[in-house]
């Protein structure tokens, strides 16, 4: 398979020189043209900063301090940003969490599309306004014709993600992050966004990374998943070996707080504790004092990545389950 | 939208009849205005002759209440020094302190704006502390002072610009104004940049701290994702949202720089109407000063007017009358 995105050591750090803050310490992966990747991990695991270094969009003070991301071929780590800004939203796109705030709101949705064709393509105006009611019918927005001059604010949440999502999908990228794009909306809406992004993944052969703190929703997209704990990739691997054989005990905590796999009747287990704050982690595997297999060898190193034929882990004390 | 307008009318009526009160039995306070009119060695029959042609003789009550039924026929009464109309005494001036206020507000913007965008968008660096420093001698050095250096550095040092009265007058679509003329415009300009100094200090900081707000926001980060230039991003994005807290405060601070260019208009004896409220204050010409406040209610009036509907048409969430 080739690769469209390779990201391999990738360091972004906040805070100063000397108290650095490492929000994302040493994350590999990649991702193969069409395949969808589920990137998982709690608040503050460093996921969302991942996707945003990919694009150089991490907002000082903080910065990509090393390793390298390579799409395509080319390295876009340092790249100069005018190389970056033809890539972003042509060949790579983004969408994001929240959307009541990622369209401008003072700007009609014709004039955000409009721009962001024009961004990229020389071609007359009506053409651009033409490709962007395409987008927005393509999303599944009733009359986009009427729509597209329309503000922000006279859409639902839900119908706000999937103008983003037709911004989005205007170039027709090799590569789409999608920053837990369906957090803030209520279930139903969310299943009907991930139909669509399913589909239109399917139907562009598109790439996809998609970020999330949900393992369901996680489940029914990807197609591998990586989970990230305190800015590193603990586990990755295929969606059905990470959900029904995990050999990360975080990964087993994961699954085990979803209220879809707990019995009826039966109290969900939480993880206990809460996720090291970056100034704050333990020494070795920065997972060990929340950790029910944790031993003394623990805080001795840090565990290095361990492979079986496409999966991987670090971890000194992996489940039996995974193994066999 | 028309509900709107009746209501505003009618709290229009009623400050302006409060004002017109307030002004008529304060300036009846300071001072008999026949003191200042008639010569000290007039007969008590000279004296009473002319109270009596100009209504001081009757209770105050009673000369409230003349005014109010002249001012609903569109009467203010005539000046005690001029014995004109006042509020062809004020319209006349009115055109002066229009081209000052205007020259000056023009001047805050076209310097404010670009240089609040300069600091906001490079926080903390040499230019942005440089650009708040004068902001900061802007705001803070008294206005006459820093009138008067004008006048000391370029008229009398230098000697490039003449430092008092209007100059060359030429026509403008029939209005008389120093614009028209090279004269003209080289007596504009010291006065127009002493009170534009204050306002282009306002309008700095509040560029800046706009500017400041608004890059962190999710939609400048999603603009940016789309591929759009760092140019666009700031001169559309940024700048159309930062206008609606500018445009406020621009509209109330050009009804100060109307009502309150007295101290400018001193300095400069620039024939405005900031000029004739103090002359007229100094003789007690209560017509004058009553017709002049209620002038400049009016004005404020109209300016807050116009700013809300310039809201509506900056921000569309403002919008009035247009469903979601």
């Amino acid at each position: 398979m080739v690769a469209v995105l390779q990201v391999e050591g990738l360091q972004t750090w906040f805070g100063t020189k000397d108290a650095p803050v490492r929000a994302v310490d040493g994350v590999s992966f990649s991702v193969a043209r069409g395949e969808i990747l589920g990137l998982v991990g709690e608040s503050g695991s460093g996921k969302s900063i991942t996707g945003f270094s990919i694009l150089g969009l991490v907002d000082p003070p903080g910065r990509v301090v090393g390793g390298r991301v390579l799409f395509q071929g080319q390295e876009l780590v340092g790249a100069p940003p005018e190389t970056l800004r033809r890539i972003r939203g042509k060949k790579i796109a983004m969408i994001f969490q929240d959307p009541m705030m990622t369209l401008n709101p003072v700007l009609s949705i014709e004039t955000q599309m409009v721009e962001a064709v024009l961004a990229h393509d020389d071609t007359p105006r009506a053409e651009a306004r033409a490709r962007a009611r395409d987008a927005l019918g393509l999303v599944g927005i009733p009359s986009p014709e009427e729509r597209l001059g329309a503000y922000p604010h006279q859409f639902s949440g839900g119908m706000r993600q999937r103008v983003a999502i037709a911004i989005a999908l205007l170039h027709k990228p090799d590569l789409i992050i999608a920053d837990e794009p369906t957090t803030a909306l209520d279930v139903t809406i969310q299943s009907q966004i991930l139909f669509e992004v399913r589909r239109l993944a399917d139907a562009f052969g598109m790439a996809l990374v998609w970020i999330s703190h949900d393992l369901g929703v996680v489940a029914s997209l990807a197609d591998r998943v990586a989970v990230m704990y305190a800015g590193r990739i603990v586990e990755s691997g295929g969606v059905d070996d990470i959900l029904d054989r995990p050999a990360h005990p975080y990964t087993r905590g994961l699954l085990d707080a979803l209220p879809a796999t707990a019995r009826r009747g039966e109290r969900l287990r939480p993880i206990p504790g809460m996720a090291p704050a970056p100034t704050a982690r333990p020494s070795g595997c920065a997972f060990r004092t929340r950790c029910f297999a944790a031993g003394p060898d623990c805080a001795a190193a840090e565990p290095e990545p361990t492979r079986a034929g496409e999966r991987q882990w670090r971890c000194f004390h992996p489940l039996a389950e995974a193994a066999a | 939208m028309t509900v709107f307008v009746i209501r505003r009318l009618l709290q229009s009526l009623v400050v302006l009849a409060a004002t017109a009160a307030i002004v008529f039995v304060g300036v009846y306070a300071i001072g008999d205005p026949a003191e200042m009119l008639i010569a000290p060695d007039a007969t008590p029959a000279e004296r009473a002759q002319v109270e009596a042609s100009l209504g001081l003789d009757r209770p105050l009550p009673a000369q409230f209440l003349t005014f109010v039924v002249n001012a609903l026929h569109g009467d203010l009464g005539r000046s005690f020094v001029f014995n004109q109309p006042s509020i062809s005494l004020i319209l006349g001036r009115l055109p002066a302190t229009l081209e000052l206020a205007f020259v000056a507000i023009v001047i805050a913007l076209a310097l404010g704006i670009p240089l609040g965008l300069l600091a906001g968008l490079k926080p903390r660096s040499a230019t942005d502390e440089a650009i708040m420093t004068g902001s900061i001698l802007g705001f803070s050095l008294p206005n006459f002072w820093q009138g008067m250096m004008l006048i000391m550095i370029f008229s009398v040092w230098l000697g490039w610009l003449p430092s008092t009265g209007r100059g060359t007058t030429g026509t403008i679509f029939g209005v008389e104004t120093s614009l028209a003329t090279w004269d003209g415009l080289r007596h504009l300009i010291l006065p127009a940049v002493n009170l534009a100094l204050f306002k282009l200090a306002l309008v700095i900081r509040l560029t800046r701290t706009g500017v400041r707000e608004t890059m962190p926001l999710d939609f400048v980060k999603f603009a940016r994702a789309k591929g759009l230039t760092e140019r666009r991003i700031v001169l559309v994005h940024v700048l159309k949202t930062i206008m609606v807290p500018l445009v406020t405060v621009i509209g109330m601070e050009i009804g100060s720089l109307i009502a309150f260019g007295v101290v400018t208009e001193t300095i400069f004896a620039w024939p405005g109407i900031g000029k004739l409220l103090i002359d007229s204050i100094m003789r007690l010409d209560r017509p004058v000063v009553v017709a002049y406040l209620l002038v400049v209610v009016s004005l404020f009036i109209v300016l807050n007017f116009t700013v809300d509907v310039l809201y509506s048409i900056l921000d569309p969430r403002i919008r009035v009358g247009r469903g979601a």
